[in-house]
């Protein structure tokens, strides 16, 4: 690699470092506003049901169609074992460890990400975060805050959500379609799945309803005030959010196997 | 009320300050002129403590607004009402609730109350048929009006305006005109207007300095400023398209340049 190539690539790695420590730093200062901001509890709720709304029909929609997939790809599988009654357990352990947090994050951080980092850079854009600040009134407790916690609470909801209609489309595709016992399919999917395995679907969720909340709400309050500025912003939070999402997911994985 | 002494500021590198003086005197209404791009909303950013001076003073109810914790400078800015060029109102608040919102922050009143307030301080600004409706309903003018009951609805002792007249019609440009004036002389409020309008601000103003490349270059009152002889007031109080303050923005040798033949 050349001179020149190397010092870009300090320069990428020093700058993707900052940013790391940026957004901590901002996420400390949202932690400080979370505990004002739960005083007032309609505030959060209405962001929960803003979150939470946006992304539900997407949610539903995408949660069936994995579920079909799962369906069509679990029977072909296991049918080569002969063991296609265990389609059930299958379907609800990849959807409940893997696939619900997962996608349901990603999608959470196509749809109720970018609105938030949007809405946040536009308030930002009209000065509308200058004017509160000038009140007297700190946007990160009344602004960012609640929005944060609506999507840490929003996205395991969303998830369960999800999962219910996931299995729901492999029960269609395996039971209705390729016709598998239904006593079959569901009493041994209740009697694999355990607990734990409901834990690390419902820790992940939380943490990438965590990441994506915070990754949605820094972008936002710190995109540059002008149309183009909000537009860059929102692109980042996918981005990033999807990343962010994927390595802890492997993070999560290590940790509970 | 307002002091600021000896700032320097900049971004990065670029100086937008050096060595600024100005002071404001209570119940007046001063005025602070100059060109696009000179700082102007930059010196109220300083002024509110959004951001600190690199050197010399900002001072204002004799606090030094750099160095208060963020607690003491919410109470301070509490004593302050800021006007936003585009009113900068609450968009998923009605007009009632974006007026109500600091009373709600910062008071604790039975509702009678602060309807009482509320509509008393939209009918000040002639908008108290617009209360219930959206921010996005309001033409600019009205927008800058609610903006400017929300500012007053706390009793603020300084009032500042960050271009209040820029994008509106002359009636609209009127009002806010007569309102910046009833402001000060019924409620005494000392006002803070920035403005490239000279026309407008020397029917209201009692002081006003022009700012222009870091420093304040002149100071009196707008009839002064406009009997001034020297070159940079002229051409800004005349609007005279280059002077000191160039037409062209600093470029190499034009007739250079195009023989050059190289890269614009
Ligand atoms: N956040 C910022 N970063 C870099 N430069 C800025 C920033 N804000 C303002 N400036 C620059 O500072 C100068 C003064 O801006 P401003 O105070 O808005 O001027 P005015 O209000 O007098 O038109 C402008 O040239 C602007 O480009
Ligand atoms: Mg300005």
């Amino acid at each position: 690699m050349s001179g020149a190539g190397v010092a870009a690539a300090d320069g990428a790695a020093l700058a993707a470092i900052r940013r790391v420590g940026a957004i901590g730093l901002f996420f400390g200062r949202i932690l400080a506003q979370c505990l004002p901001a739960l005083t007032r509890p309609r505030v959060v709720i209405h962001q929960i049901y803003n979150a939470g709304a946006r992304s539900l029909i997407i949610i539903m929609l995408c949660g069936l169609f994995v579920g079909m997939v799962l369906g069509l790809q679990g029977h072909d599988l296991l049918a080569r074992f002969g063991s296609e009654d265990a389609l059930g357990v299958a379907a609800a352990l990849s959807l409940l460890k893997e696939l619900g947090p997962v996608v349901g994050a990603l999608l959470f951080a196509g749809r109720a990400g970018t609105s938030l980092t949007s809405e946040i850079g536009l308030m930002k854009a009209t000065d509308q975060l200058t004017a509160m600040e000038i009140m007297a009134v700190d946007p990160l407790r009344l602004v960012v805050a609640p929005r944060f916690l609506g999507a840490l609470i929003a996205l395991p909801l969303l998830v369960a959500i999800f999962n219910i209609v996931g299995l729901f489309g492999a029960q269609l595709v395996g039971v209705q379609l390729m016709g598998i016992d239904s006593g079959a399919f569901w009493s041994q999917t209740q009697a694999a799945v355990e607990l734990d395995d409901v834990y690390e679907g419902v820790i992940k969720s939380v943490v990438f309803g965590a990441a994506c909340g915070l990754i949605a709400v820094y972008e936002g309050y710190h995109a540059a005030p002008t149309a183009e500025g909000v537009g860059l912003a929102t692109t980042r939070t996918v981005v990033t959010s999807s990343v962010l999402t994927l390595l802890l997911d492997y993070v999560l994985t290590a940790a509970f196997l | 009320m307002v002091d600021v002494r000896g700032v320097h500021y900049g971004f990065g590198r670029r100086e937008i300050f050096s060595g600024l003086d100005l002071q404001v005197r209570r119940g007046r209404i001063t005025a602070f002129m100059g060109p696009s791009g000179t700082g102007k909303t930059t010196l109220l950013r300083l002024i509110t403590g959004q951001a600190a001076p690199h050197e010399g003073t900002v001072r204002v109810f004799g606090e030094d607004v750099p160095k208060l914790p963020q607690r003491e400078l919410f109470a301070l800015r509490r004593r302050m009402g800021m006007l936003f060029q585009n009113g900068a109102l609450l968009t998923d608040l009605s007009v009632f609730e974006n007026v109500a919102f600091p009373l709600r922050e910062h008071a604790r009143l039975p509702e009678s109350l602060l309807r009482h307030i509320v509509l008393s301080k939209l009918h000040a600004v002639g908008l108290r048929g617009a209360a219930n409706l959206m921010p996005g309903e309001l033409s600019g003018g009205m927008a800058r009006r609610v903006a400017l009951a929300r500012a007053i609805v706390m009793d603020p002792e300084i009032l500042i305006y960050d271009e209040p007249f820029v994008g509106l019609d002359p009636i609209s440009m009127g009002m806010i005109v007569r309102l910046i004036r009833q402001m000060n002389e019924v409620l005494g409020i000392t006002s803070i207007v920035v403005s490239h309008d000279v026309e407008e601000l020397g029917a209201i103003a009692h002081d006003s300095y022009l700012l222009s490349q870091g420093k304040v270059v002149a100071s009196g009152t707008p009839a002064e400023l406009r009997a001034s002889h020297l070159e940079v007031v002229r051409q800004f109080m005349e609007g005279i398209a280059d002077g000191p303050v160039p037409f062209h923005y600093p470029a190499p040798d034009y007739f250079g340049q195009l023989l050059d033949g190289g890269s614009p």
